[in-house]
């Protein structure tokens, strides 16, 4: 496919924003019909990248030629109409609207409903990715919503097709069927650029490679000739070393969960359904399982922000399903919610105020219902310390830090506490490299030190590399852990629910 | 057909007239809220809108001007609102609260003087042999013009949110403004254009009762009015024609208290002018516990946008 | 072309700033206004904002005023804030004044001629205890049913003005009132009365409760469990909820408190400065009062201050009506436009603004 023409050519294209700049100077070719690779850590400015060429942002400087014709678009519809589309990760989609709305809403003239009905069909099928455009978005799996967004951008014919992480919320099996539709596309002509830092995957679809660091092209590559260490040190500029592993001993059951079955309190959300867990002092326990599947309702109720009867939730032996999280975290439960703005971190109070939300009760914040805030700051101050957060002090708001700093943070904040059981969703979502094996590294040294934990994750590879044993939430159901060691991909990617809605517009396969 | 004293066929048609106001005031809260954005400065835009319309119709002796000047007075206190949630990105509670304060006191400025004096006439247009049916004719067809545009404003509002591409628009960036934003949909724009609508909506609305319905001019004419439309939206579930349901629903209860007041009921006079108030909350109990979550409440309902990045 | 940036941290300096911003500006719309009115605008301004105070002519008259004005604000702000703050929208203030003012005035009532001590501090507890209760019902409607806070405590103040008609004239009326409607003078009857206390000053006892209740607010907010889970649940219900804090418990507490000042602010006022339960009781205390909890930006001191404030216009205010014949409305308007620019201005505590190149929005 090498050698074909020229597409798409940015040029210098330069964005600054207030005290960052995003992109200096970037500058390759996508040639119709290739899997262009955009490879970089978070934070190296992909995503404004991408939105530039969508027509989301503009450019201060440089400028990017489609066809050979300048191209600068002012809105996402102009780019659609020149042949960009563009599938996101997050935030593009409409749950309470039916698929052939969703669909609708992404195209600049779109035929009558039902004319267009028919289109998804056909396409999603020619594709290999079945859609019922009758279902509502937001009672479909991770998977699907992303279909929708595909064909969506298929629907228009485009001659680029931008993917943001489009693997994040696949299973194995649901990855290869992807794959196999971009290459279809590819065949076709469609070129495609690919962003991701899953090295891996890169490998095995792409055919080039243009890797970003801190805002600037560093090196482009055929990804197939190099190995994922070499990619990963071009991405992170450094050599990683892995995280070190203490054997210990494991001690008794720490945390038991006994059939916890439980509606979501979110829209759209997954309930649980009869989950059976427990827990050893020293163990990881990793949960996979593709967005959307029970992990944030799981975390709610183990924290206890979802209540249910006493005995389900056991701590030590003690009862306290019924309790609300406070309760829970005297009984020595700590957690870690996903969503550190809003959820884990009120992002308009300072640093102090954020350490007694979830430490006032541990670390003796509060004396007869008055807030200590002298020993409120100390505590603050270990955190960073300890975690080495990157703050000019503790009185700065939560939303002044970075992603990775916040992180750390939260994760030290409920680490420091001196648990019992500590469970932690997507401990390194949108951390750096560094940030993310330092965070690791913290977990593990708990669990050496006797507390038990469980990790929610969509990181296989994260998983693999820190937790004893592994189960999988597949809507809303949790398999029986098995210890990590042995496991294939294969086995993984069954646990994680195979491919996921496949019936609902095939009929039975 | 008497009951108490009490005609139904006349009272039945003065329901149907007492209903415009809220009738009007909620279609247009409920484009507004479709889009995500929740005024709950309904009450102030009705006044301002009650006695501007009062002022412009006595002025030009022509009520249809009265009702446009109704609605630019709305629409132009909206666009305050707009200015101040939209664009300075303020609290939408506050800003609502905000704009009933200052349309209270404005309206109770302009109109001094204005006190006692009747309004130009507008007359009813019996639709022809419609209003000849026995019973739905009286009740539905002999009324002003602005019943029978209150009754198509309800199939367009419906139409336009269900059937168009604005109204999936409108639609979505209620459900989600960083969807729509990421799709290249420009939400605040689209947000205040709804408001707007919103502001005439209920503008008219509010000249309703200062021309047609009470009419005249006083202090607080509308005495709550806005307030029950906001209620009578979430009665309705965000859908068009319960809106109807509630404005009918609601002008009942005030006109039957009214003529059981003038038929000297024995029920203080009080407890009777409460009543509506009562049922109002008694119905939006009712609603919000029948099902789960309040259903078809548009996801981004009260959130501020900030187009970040 | 203008964009806005979000600060990392909310500008300490603009948090001050902006509420004198925002008097300023009123200040300039408001004689804007007068103008129209054909008024003569620094006349109007400076007979609302200093005569009142320092004018030999009437301070003697308006000074006392000030206090007897700013009590019943300050006290149903302070509620108020505590529950805006925690997100929880009571805006029926004004229907648990009259409540509170009619279940301490039919308690002292009740015990009529009898002379004591006590009923006052009974007729008290009572007042807290109706402004508590009427405020339960949006609340308990709201934690069972998730009714509308916002819609129900609002609709209730028409439902209390009506009971306040009905009482004026009816249960509660004077018997030896000559069929007049309105209940005896309560500020006569030595074991009802709530006097002025230090004489020439306006202090009476709901001004006390008005900085009793400033001093438990700040200690509430600033060092209390309680003020923290407020504080918390308005800026990031779901963190509130990650910390333990129960919104049902919540929404409780703030209307309980908020309802029980705002009954405190009636049953001072109806033993007080308006002496009895009469037709035209309700003077929209409980409205004006959110602008006050607005304009302290929710903060006791702020409060304290803002309610002085907003006190001077309507004595200012009543005097531009008697000496320029400013019509009484024009400032109830431009203490609404108070609000707004006070709103308006807020975006510079937590937004930079900035001038850039046209971009793509």
């Amino acid at each position: 496919m090498t050698g074909a023409r020229a597409l798409l050519q940015l040029e210098g294209l330069t964005k600054a924003y207030p005290g960052v700049v995003a992109n200096s100077g970037i500058g390759f070719t996508i040639r119709a019909g290739e899997v262009h690779a955009l490879l970089g850590e978070n934070g190296a400015g992909k995503s404004t990248l991408v939105k530039m060429i969508y027509g989301l942002v503009r450019p201060d400087a440089g400028r990017m030629l489609l066809n050979g014709a300048d191209y600068a678009p002012d809105r996402p519809a102009t780019a659609r109409k020149a042949g960009v589309g563009m599938v996101f990760q997050h935030f593009s989609l409409f749950d309470a609207m039916t698929v052939a709305e969703n669909v609708a809403l992404g195209m600049e003239l779109p035929p009558p409903m039902r004319e267009l009905a028919a289109q998804i069909r056909a396409t999603s099928i020619n594709y290999g990715l079945p859609l019922d455009p009758d279902r509502i978005v937001g009672d479909l799996s991770a998977g699907e919503r992303q279909r929708v967004e595909i064909v969506r951008c298929l629907l228009q014919d485009p001659r680029l097709l931008i993917m943001d992480e489009p693997t994040s919320v696949l299973t194995p099996q649901e990855v290869d069927i992807l794959f196999r539709t971009l290459r279809k596309l590819a065949a076709e002509g469609t070129a495609i650029l690919y962003i991701s830092h899953k090295l891996e995957e890169i490998r095995t679809i792409c055919d080039h490679a243009t890797i970003l660091r801190r805002g600037k092209v560093v090196a482009t590559c055929t990804p197939a000739e190099r190995t994922a260490r070499e990619l990963a040190e071009m991405m992170v500029g450094t050599v990683l070393t892995p995280p070190a592993r203490p054997a210990a001993p494991k001690g008794d059951i720490a945390l038991e969960v006994n059939g916890l079955s439980a509606p979501s309190p979110i829209p759209f959300g997954t309930a649980l359904k009869n989950i059976r867990l427990s827990v050893r002092a020293g163990e990881v326990l990793g949960i996979a399982g593709v967005a959307g599947n029970g992990q944030d309702e799981l975390l709610l109720a183990l924290n206890g922000e979802l209540r249910c009867a006493s005995d389900i939730v056991r701590i030590n032996g003690k009862s306290i399903g019924h309790r609300g999280p406070r309760g829970r975290r005297h009984a020595g439960l700590v957690a870690a919610p996903e969503e550190r703005l809003g959820h884990a971190a009120a992002p308009d109070m300072t640093l102090t105020e954020n350490a007694v939300l979830s430490g006032a009760q541990r670390r003796k914040l509060v004396r007869r219902g008055f807030i200590d805030w002298r020993r409120a700051r100390t505590f603050a101050e270990e955190i960073i310390r300890e975690f080495d957060v990157r703050t000019p002090g503790t009185e700065v708001a939560a939303r002044a830090l970075s992603g990775g700093n916040l992180q750390k943070f939260v994760v030290g904040r409920e680490l420091s506490q001196d648990p019992a059981v500590i469970v932690i969703n997507q401990p390194t979502w949108g951390v750096d490299a560094a940030a993310a094996a330092s965070i690791r590294q913290a977990i593990l040294d708990r669990a050496a030190a006797g507390a038990a934990i469980i990790v929610i994750s969509q990181d296989l590879d994260e998983l693999l590399e820190i937790a004893d044993s592994f189960a999988a939430l597949n809507e809303g159901h949790l398999t029986e852990p098995r210890p990590v060691a042995g496991l294939t991909v294969e086995q993984i990617g069954l646990m994680m629910g195979g491919v996921h809605g496949m019936e609902a517009a095939n009929g039975p396969a | 057909m008497d009951i108490g004293g009490i005609n139904i066929i006349t009272l039945l048609a003065t329901l149907i007239v007492a209903s415009v106001p809220i009738l009007m005031a909620a279609l247009g809260e409920l484009v507004v809220e479709k889009s995500g954005v929740l005024n709950l400065g309904v009450e102030g835009m009705m006044i301002i809108g009650a006695v501007i319309g009062f002022v412009v119709a006595v002025q030009t002796g022509n009520p249809v001007i009265g009702f446009l000047g109704g609605a630019v007075a709305g629409a132009a206190l909206a666009a305050v609102f707009a200015l101040l949630t939209q664009v300075l990105l303020a609290n939408q509670v506050a800003s609502g609260l905000a704009l009933t304060l200052f349309g209270l006191g404005l309206s109770s400025l302009i109109g001094q003087g204005w006190n006692g004096i009747r309004p130009p006439l507008t007359r009813d247009v019996p639709l022809g042999p419609l209003s000849d049916i026995p019973v739905l004719g009286p009740v539905l067809f002999s009324h002003d013009w602005m019943v029978y545009a209150s009754f198509a404003l309800v199939v367009a509002v419906w139409w336009v949110l269900r059937r168009t591409r604005a109204g999936l628009i409108l639609r979505a960036v209620g459900e989600s403004h960083d969807a729509a934003h990421a799709l290249g949909y420009k939400v605040r724009r689209i947000r205040m254009a709804a408001i707007l609508f919103g502001g005439a909506m209920a503008g008219m609305g509010g000249a309703y009762i200062s021309l047609i319905r009470v009419p005249q001019w006083t202090d607080g004419i509308t005495s709550g009015a806005g307030w029950i439309a906001l209620a009578i939206v979430v009665f309705a579930s965000w859908k068009p024609w319960r809106v109807l349901l509630g404005a009918w629903l609601f002008g009942g209860i005030s006109v039957l208290q009214l003529s059981l007041q003038a038929a000297g009921s024995r029920i203080p006079v009080e407890y009777l002018s409460m009543s509506p108030y009562v049922i109002t909350i008694l119905v939006l109990v009712f609603i919000s516990s029948g099902r789960g979550r309040a259903m078809g409440a548009p996801a981004d309902l009260g959130k501020t946008f900030h187009a970040s990045r | 072309m203008v964009r806005l940036e979000k600060r990392a941290n909310p500008s300490r300096l603009w948090s001050v700033a902006t509420p004198v911003l925002a008097v300023v500006l009123t200040m300039i719309a408001g004689g804007i206004l007068f103008a129209m009115l054909g008024k003569d605008p620094v006349a109007a301004i400076r007979t609302i904002f200093w005569d009142p105070l320092f004018n030999p002519q009437f301070a003697a008259y308006s000074r006392p005023q000030l206090l007897v004005k700013a009590g019943p604000l300050i006290l149903i702000a302070i509620g108020l804030a505590l529950g805006f703050r925690a997100g929880v929208w009571n805006i029926g203030a004004e229907g648990q004044y009259v409540v509170g003012a009619l279940v301490g005035a039919a308690t002292g009532l009740a015990l009529y001629p009898m002379d004591s001590r006590l009923i006052f501090p009974l007729m008290v507890v009572a007042g807290g205890l109706g402004g508590l209760l009427w405020a339960m019902i949006p609340a308990l409607l709201r934690t069972m049913f998730r009714t509308n806070e916002i819609l129900v405590s609002l609709l209730l103040v028409y439902v209390a003005q009506s009971l306040l008609a009905s009482m004026a004239l009816g249960a509660l009326r004077n018997p030896q009132g000559g069929g007049f409607p309105g209940s005896r003078n309560l500020s006569q009857w030595a074991s009802s009365a709530n006097p002025e206390l230090v004489a020439g000053t306006g202090m009476h006892w709901g001004v006390v409760a008005a900085f009793i209740s400033v001093i438990g607010a700040y200690v509430l907010l600033q060092r209390h469990m309680l003020g923290f889970s407020i504080r918390l649940a308005g800026q990031a219900p779901r963190a509130a909820r990650f910390a333990g804090v129960s919104p049902t418990r919540l929404v409780i507490v703030c209307f309980g408190i908020s309802g029980a000042l705002a009954g405190l602010a009636g049953l001072f006022e109806v033993t007080g400065p308006a002496g009895q339960i009469s037709l035209d009781f309700a003077q929209g205390y409980g409205f004006t009062a959110i602008i006050v909890a607005f304009l302290g930006r929710l903060n006791p001191v702020g409060i304290l201050l803002a309610g002085l404030l907003m006190a001077l216009t309507y004595i200012g205010g009543e005097l531009a009506q008697f000496m320029l014949g400013l019509p009484a409305a024009a400032i109830q308007a431009f203490q609404g436009m108070l609000l707004f620019f006070l709103l308006a201005v807020d975006i510079l505590t937590n937004y930079r603004i900035r001038w850039t190149k046209r971009e793509a929005a």
